[in-house]
């Protein structure tokens, strides 16, 4: 654990570096599509204390300057499946932003779609030393925190404290300088397979990249699609993405549970590929130009032509009814938003005071999915396009992008983790010259 | 059928040019790669053409070669040298001192020197050095014109009214329109000389010269061994009370040595040897002339 914890402090040290030099990328290498983002920020004096978070989110102080989208290859379900394939998607991507920004990036904020996320709850409460809170006894009370059994072969990608309690008053968001005497903190904690996290970073080092920070690709839609209110009053964002279908719920301004689904729209595209006995190819160029998810009598007048290249004169001059690609296409969406569902409701998503529900990411942009989705979500949804941040280029400003541009944000306006405050001096090796150092720091 | 399509081109840079591309996107590679590198090169090459002596000669005398070539054209050449305001004998002694080969190249003519040169003769006053168009080397002088005679320890010589060396002299007679100052240090008061020389015109036919004493003060000399002793300060004045007597009393006419006015408040005057014996006798032959 404390090897994580380093491994990610370093993670924010590079951060601060590239914030620095004003220049970082941010990646998200989705099942169905690599995008990359140059962003150039201002300069660190960007970056005042504001309260909570200002109302444009934090994203007056960065500038995109590159963007590249290319198509993905070699990753399957969020998850890197062929590393030689995605490196050279990744490479395309990068050298395509690169060459648009006309500068050269060398540390980059990636997002991890698939790889199985699971979301725990904890809590850990200390008795204070003195009645005012110091930054020292947030470490502390974090460090009280029970470690859940996560498992073998899993790693910590977030840990934020998202509530803190000082005596009975609860519901701080900074409790330092306050005073009381017992300091209580809830903490979310979310997982990831170690291997697929290890395969996201060993293909960016292989792009002589640096690792500036890493995050889950559905808490940084939901940064995106999610307004402030939603934010702030309990709303699920859902991304439905090419393998994997992200979902996360915020209250209070914080993440307090993710998941994701092993389907997505290329599971949609796999079906009319199947059903119609059509290439991959011709089937998505298909579901995006006549998808949809509600028939209507009209449907089954408008004939598609689904095509062939065998030379055969019959089988290349198919038709089907839009009606039938629908018939296709609504049983898979409807098995998906029911996974949605079961996992939101096993999560307790029904427990909150407001349950808007937000679709975002490529597959929320088949027509009619909103109101196949109110029929099984409940009756607050939307669909949700990303903010619209500085300087994206007008491709970049649809819903699959909501993802990329939540990682813009979440550059510039991290959440505090776990690891952004010192470690306790309890838990130093005995004999540590840092605990020495830290006796001396605290007595004079 | 199935058509044959070449595999379609993979869109992804290679490793390698995906580094190239990285490394030509670094500021500092960029900046060493455009300016760094050509200026390398230029500066190698240059080092390495002058590396060899033989090229080195070759590059010199081509140069040398060049700047006489273009130094030889018929614009640059002065062809004769013209003075102006010198008398023959000045004029003969320039020429002298300055031995040009006519033509020469104006690159070849150092007139600063040549100024300098020609207002070193003591007989100019002043000299301006030029090349004129049409290749002539102008010399325009003014000559120093002579005040008085100065007999010095090394012999006669004319100075100019501010004491300045004009020529030697070889006899006081072939200058006789000018006064004669005589004893060292006279020639750096030569104006208060000439001062005395313009008080003692009413004496001209008697005067001979003024005698600088001991480099402080001054005597007139007069014919017949008479001298004027003058004191240090202020000379003209005791000069025209000594004319002024004489002219009332005629003084200098009578049997005096010397007038010595060194000390103002009271001026003595020395008379010859003879002088007192012979008055007794004149009065004594008076008186007795009187009472026979």
């Amino acid at each position: 654990m404390t090897d994580l914890y380093q491994s990610q402090r370093a993670m924010r040290r590079i951060r601060k570096q590239a914030m620095d030099r004003g220049v970082v990328a941010v990646l998200d290498i989705g099942t169905s599509k690599v995008a990359c983002l140059v962003l150039k920020f201002d300069g660190p004096d960007g970056f005042a204390e504001a309260e909570g978070i200002g109302s444009l989110a934090g994203q007056s102080m960065f500038r995109v300057i590159g963007a590249a989208t290319t198509r993905s290859r070699g990753v399957s379900f969020g998850e890197i499946g062929a590393m030689n394939e995605t490196e050279r998607a990744i490479r395309t991507a990068v050298q395509a932003a690169q060459k648009m920004a006309n500068v050269r990036v060398d540390h980059v904020i990636a997002c991890l779609s698939g790889a199985a996320p699971r979301s725990y709850g904890l809590d850990g409460a200390v008795e204070l030393e003195d009645s005012t809170v110091s930054e020292h006894d947030v470490a502390r009370v974090m460090a009280a925190c029970d470690m859940p059994d996560i498992g073998a072969g899993r790693e910590v990608l977030h840990a934020q404290p998202v509530n803190f309690a000082l005596d009975h008053r609860t519901g701080l968001i900074d409790p330092r300088g306050q005073i009381g005497n017992r300091l209580a903190v809830d903490m979310h904690l979310l997982t990831v397979e170690a291997t697929a996290l290890q395969n996201l970073l060993y293909c960016i080092k292989r792009c002589d990249l640096e690792l500036a920070g890493v995050a889950s690709s559905a808490y940084v839609s939901a940064l995106s699609a999610l307004v402030e209110d939603e934010q702030e009053l309990g709303a699920a964002c859902i991304d439905l993405g090419g393998g994997a279908t992200g979902m996360s719920i915020f209250i209070k301004k914080h993440m307090i549970y993710a998941d994701s689904l092993r389907m997505g729209g290329d599971h949609v595209t796999q079906d009319i590929s199947k059903g119609l006995g059509v290439s991959q190819a011709t089937a998505e160029r298909i579901k995006t130009f006549y998808g949809g998810v509600v028939a209507t009598g009209m449907d089954d007048r408008e004939m598609i032509e689904i095509g062939g290249d065998t030379g055969d004169y019959d089988h290349d001059r198919r038709q089907i009814s839009r009606a039938e690609l629908i018939g296709i296409m609504r049983p898979r969406v409807e098995e998906i938003l029911e996974d949605v569902r079961a996992r939101l409701d096993a999560a307790g998503f029904d427990h909150l005071p407001s349950q808007k529900i937000v679709l975002t990411g490529g597959g929320s942009q088949i027509p009619g999915l909103d109101g196949l989705a109110s029929r099984i979500l409940g009756q607050q949804v939307r669909l949700g396009r990303p903010l619209r941040v500085q300087g994206l280029p007008q491709a970049a400003t649809g819903a699959g992008f909501a993802s990329v541009v939540g990682m813009c944000l979440f550059a510039a306006h991290p959440q505090d983790e776990w690891w952004d405050f010192d470690i306790p001096a309890e838990r130093y090796p005995a004999r540590s010259l840092k605990r020495a150092v830290r006796w001396f720091k605290d007595n004079w | 059928m199935q058509q044959v399509t070449p595999p379609r081109r993979d869109p992804a840079p290679s490793r390698l040019s995906y580094r190239l591309n990285r490394l030509w996107l670094t500021p500092l590679f960029r900046k060493l790669l455009r300016t760094g590198l050509p200026a390398f090169v230029l500066i190698f090459t240059v080092m390495w053409y002058l590396g060899d002596t033989d090229r080195r000669d070759a590059l010199g005398l081509a140069i040398a070669d060049m700047r006489s070539s273009i130094e030889a054209r018929p614009e640059f050449m002065v062809k004769l040298m013209a003075i102006d305001g010198a008398s023959d004998d000045l004029a003969e002694d320039i020429r002298e001192v300055v031995p040009l080969d006519f033509p020469i190249s104006s690159f070849d003519l150092d007139l600063p020197a040549l100024h300098e040169t020609v207002a070193g003769l003591d007989a100019v006053a002043k000299a301006d050095v030029h090349v004129r168009p049409g290749g002539i080397l102008q010399i325009s002088v003014r000559e120093r014109m002579p005040a008085v005679v100065w007999r010095g320890r090394q012999g006669l010589e004319l100075l100019d009214e501010r004491g300045n060396r004009v020529a030697p002299l070889e006899a006081r007679a072939a200058r006789p329109d000018l006064p004669l100052i005589i004893g060292d240090g006279a020639e750096t008061q030569v104006v208060e000389a000439l001062q005395l020389f313009e008080v003692a015109r009413p004496l001209k036919h008697r005067l001979l010269a003024v005698v600088r004493m001991g480099e402080r003060r001054w005597d007139v000399v007069l014919d017949r061994d008479q001298r004027i002793l003058l004191p240090e300060r202020d000379p003209v004045a005791a000069l025209r009370r000594v004319i002024a007597l004489d002219q009332a009393e005629e003084m200098l006419d009578r049997d005096l040595v010397a007038i010595d006015m060194r000390n103002s408040a009271r001026p003595t005057l020395r008379m010859a040897p003879d002088a007192l014996e012979e008055l007794r006798r004149i009065r004594e032959l008076e008186t007795r002339d009187s009472d026979g």
